[in-house]
């Protein structure tokens, strides 16, 4: 019984994360039709950015603690100001016209750099930024003991799903990143400055990977090789989820978090297959993810 | 026939060429082309899928799967052959292929890239925790022995390993290529450009994509064999993305059209590793995604392309290879 | 005398589009059917219907009194089937004589060779009376991708002829054709075909067309049949008039 509420807890909290970053993803795949394999990479960059701000913020005891939260903030946004546009603008758009292969590639190839560019910047040893997590207390259910933080996060998660769903259902720019996703010829031809949508989409993408890395650093180490396993761990999420379904992507952020959870309480050697395995249980029954789009006839 | 007694003719004269030329070599490249060969035989079976349309991003698994049955071979069988463990090498890498290939049959593109290099790391990961395999630090092997012949001297033995090395790469390389000028060669082009139409005219696209799996697969495990005895130790990390991913990259440099490019590619990205790790240890990764961009955008067609645009005046063309990463 | 084709009831709707209701007909062997009707009629969904690409909510595909429903589209070709597209569906990067070279490579079972170089001489020969009998000699070595969309029409109901099937659907065969050709292109599918006697069912939006090279014409509209004919009754049917052609005031 305690275990059942561990893995139900521990399951929320990981969905938490795992959905700010797979939403990024689904979204960026919706707009432009690419998969980023470099997502990964921009949640480190988050989190080594986060980890910095915060290293220099309460190592000089600069101000207040919880403004600490805020320049996390800040460091995810400054990510994605400075990477979003330059990989967009400076490498894919002279992609767009390619094959799907080749799409894959070159973002296979910017997550190389990506890997080797937070290499290069902050080394190969570990950053710790707990300062943030301490901040919030602890919090008990069920005779467990959580930190107030992961509850935070939770919060987090529902605000980001909430703005997100809101801003693209109840604006009318949302609604013109909508007409891009259901078709950007059309969306061209009647105006749409679908240049400028890309960008802004993918910009947006790649906050949220920046956003989930910087709100995760203050829980986990950060070092190399945290990019693999989110990128992973997000395709995952985003093929359950349905490509292009934020309500998918949400779902799919539970599952995931719960079968992980399971894995890591019951048979930890085996996390990742567990959950590639949820994966391929639910494409059996829905083969495009549970939230599928409509897609045009071909023939 | 022509065309098969063609590249039997090449392929007895490279044997010949590459014996010369490793008695010649100063050792440390013999070392340095036998390990390219072997990982060159991996990159040639992403080759035979990418002619299909797929990439695989996990051949890791094939590759470590080739290397780990050598290595249990070795070490609980008392295997000593080379010959031997490359076969079994082979057929580990067959069997997996065999029953994994009808879990991706369906999927194409970006699914089949990410679930394969999944595949890669769920393997990886499984090792790393396997402690019978020797976890983590995993195997060492001792030198083989080449039908009987057990060289005495560190040199025979590189010059023993790079020349069983040779036969195996021209063998496969060569049965590669008469199979890429077939039918069914043509037909897994076909199927890259247009499943709808292969299948209209009565064939499988599910069978053409499986047996391209299977060729990809035995390819890997035959090099994971080799690497194996080429470094006397195995590891997880042969199913680690990083390794993975350099196979694609080397399909990629060299392109679909020929074949002996894979090879050269391989020998060349070899040295520049061995550069690279020397000088600037942080940047390899990096280095090859720079690389990989530069290659998609100037020079599509891998380096087998260049070889194409030399030959262009004597021989009918091949498809046109702007076409292939289009 | 058993009909070549016979559908039973198909069913087929998209949401609350209605592709195809009730479709039940008979196609005798040797016939030349013209399927027309306005877009969305359902005369494409009633070919993909019959070839496999779409299984039907109800009812049945019967291919020479063999229930040939729901089975892929590989296996219908097997029984016998083949088809052409509206949009041309070819194999862009090779060029044009390895597209034909292909259809009958895979056509032959014999052909599906793992060793075999793809180009045979006998195979080349088949591929050069193609060739010669479509016009298409001058564009055989250009890739595909490149070719201009009536070729590649041309190339298209090609690749089906080749197979030599029993039934030949061919959909909108002469859309994308310069109107000058379109007389000339049904003529040499005619005469490819009329040594085998093949069945042949052809979508068409060209009147003059269906009146020419059709004995019956099969008249679609919101995905029932509302006309079934000799094309001069069809074609001067009110209702057809009012739906498809348009002439009725």
């Amino acid at each position: 019984m305690k275990l059942a509420a561990a893995i139900l807890i521990d399951g929320v909290i990981d969905a938490s994360w795992l959905f700010i970053v797979a939403v990024g993803l689904t979204l960026v795949f919706g707009v432009l039709n690419i998969l980023n394999f470099a997502h990964g990479s921009l949640f480190a960059v988050g989190a080594y950015a986060a980890a910095s701000a915060v290293g220099w913020y309460y190592g000089g005891g600069l101000g207040p603690p919880f403004l600490g939260y805020l320049l996390m903030f800040g460091a995810a946004l400054a990510v994605a100001l400075i990477l979003g546009p330059l990989m967009e603008r400076g490498v894919l758009r002279f992609f767009y016209r390619r094959d799907e292969v080749v799409l894959v590639l070159v973002t296979y190839a910017l997550f190389l750099i990506l890997e080797d560019a937070t290499k290069l910047i902050w080394g190969t040893e570990s950053y710790y930024a707990s300062e943030p997590y301490a901040l919030l207390g602890n919090v008990s259910f069920f005779g467990l003991s959580y930190v107030g933080y992961d509850f935070a996060l939770i919060g987090l998660a529902v605000v980001t799903g909430f703005l997100l769903w809101f801003g693209l259902n109840r604006t009318i720019s949302g609604k013109i990143v909508l007409a891009v996703i259901h078709d950007r010829d059309i969306s061209r031809a009647m105006g749409v400055n679908v240049t400028r949508v890309f960008a802004f989409a993918f910009t947006l993408g790649v906050f949220l990977a920046a956003l989930g890395g910087a709100f995760t650093a203050p829980k986990i180490s950060v070092q190399p090789g945290i990019g693999i396993t989110v990128i992973l761990l997000s395709f995952a999420v985003v093929v359950i989820g349905g490509l292009g379904s934020v309500e998918g992507a949400a779902i799919a952020a539970l599952f995931v978090g719960f079968a992980r959870a399971a894995a890591i309480h019951l048979v930890p050697w085996a996390e990742l297959f567990i959950v590639y395995l949820v994966m391929a249980l639910v494409l059996a029954f829905r083969p495009e993810g549970l939230f599928q789009r409509a897609s045009a006839r071909k023939i | 026939m022509s065309g098969i007694f063609g590249t039997l003719a090449a392929a007895v004269i490279a044997c010949a060429a590459l014996a010369l030329a490793g008695y010649a070599a100063p050792n440390w490249l013999v070392l340095i082309a036998t390990l390219a060969f072997s990982k060159g035989l991996v990159a040639l079976g992403i080759v035979a899928l990418m002619r299909g349309g797929l990439v695989s991003f996990g051949q890791g698994t094939f590759y470590c799967a080739g290397a780990y049955a050598a290595g249990m071979a070795m070490r609980s069988f008392e295997i000593n052959d080379a010959a031997l463990l490359v076969a079994l090498g082979a057929v580990a890498g067959l069997i997996l292929g065999v029953i994994i290939a009808p879990l991706l049959a369906g999927y194409r593109g970006i699914f089949f890239a990410t679930l394969t290099l999944a595949l890669s790391m769920i393997v990886y990961g499984i090792l790393n925790k396997t402690y019978s395999l020797g976890g983590s630090d995993g195997l060492n092997l001792h030198a083989p022995s080449f039908f009987g012949y057990r060289p005495a001297a560190s040199e025979n033995a590189s010059y023993a390993l790079f020349l069983f090395t040779s036969l195996t790469t021209v063998i496969a390389a060569a049965m590669c290529r008469i199979h890429f000028d077939s039918v069914r060669g043509l037909l897994s082009h076909a199927a890259r450009d247009n499943e709808i139409r292969v299948e209209y005219l009565g064939a499988s696209v599910r069978w053409i994509n499986g047996v391209n799996f299977a060729i990809a697969a035995a390819l890997g495990g035959i090099g994971g064999a080799l690497s194996a005895l080429s470094l006397g130790h195995i590891d997880p990390d042969f199913a680690f993305w990083t390794t993975s991913g350099e196979f694609v990259f080397l399909a990629i440099l060299s392109g679909y059209v020929s074949v002996t490019a894979v090879f050269v590619a391989a020998v060349l990205v070899e040295l520049g590793r061995s550069y690279s790790s020397q000088y600037f240890p942080n940047t390899w990764q990096g280095a090859l995604g720079v690389f990989l961009l530069l290659i998609i955008l100037f020079l599509p067609g891998g380096l087998g392309s260049l070889a194409l645009r030399l030959r262009v005046s004597r021989a009918k063309p091949e498809p046109a290879p702007a076409e292939t990463l289009k | 005398m058993t009909a070549l084709l016979e559908t039973i009831g198909l069913q087929k709707a998209f949401g609350a589009v209605i592709a195809a209701s009730d479709i039940s007909v008979a196609v005798e062997q040797g016939e030349k059917l013209g399927l027309i009707g306005n877009n969305g009629a359902g005369k494409t969904t009633f070919i993909n219907i019959v070839t496999g690409h779409l299984k039907p909510d109800a009812g049945c595909v019967m291919l020479d009194g063999k229930d040939i429903t729901g089975r892929a589209p590989r296996q219908v070709r097997r029984d016998g089937v083949s088809r052409s597209f509206q949009i041309p569906q070819l194999f862009t990067s090779l060029t044009l004589d390895q597209n034909l070279l292909l259809a009958l490579a895979i056509l032959r079972e014999e052909g599906m060779s793992s060793w075999q170089p793809s180009r045979s001489d006998a195979r080349m020969a088949e591929v050069d009376d193609l060739l010669d009998r479509f016009r298409l000699r001058p564009y055989r070595e250009q890739t595909v991708a490149v070719l201009p969309g009536g070729v590649r029409k041309l190339v298209d109901v090609a690749m089906a002829v080749t197979q030599r099937p029993k039934l030949l659907l061919l959909d909108e065969p002469t859309s994308g054709v310069a109107v000058e050709e379109k007389f000339p292109l049904m003529d040499v599918i005619m005469r490819a075909i009329e040594r085998t006697d093949t069945t042949v069912l052809f979508v068409e939006h060209d009147m003059d067309i269906v009146g020419r090279y059709a004995d019956r014409v099969l008249a679609f509209y919101a995905g029932r049949i509302i006309a079934d004919g000799e094309p001069g009754t069809v074609l001067s049917n009110e209702e057809v008039q009012r739906y498809v052609t348009g002439g009725a005031t």
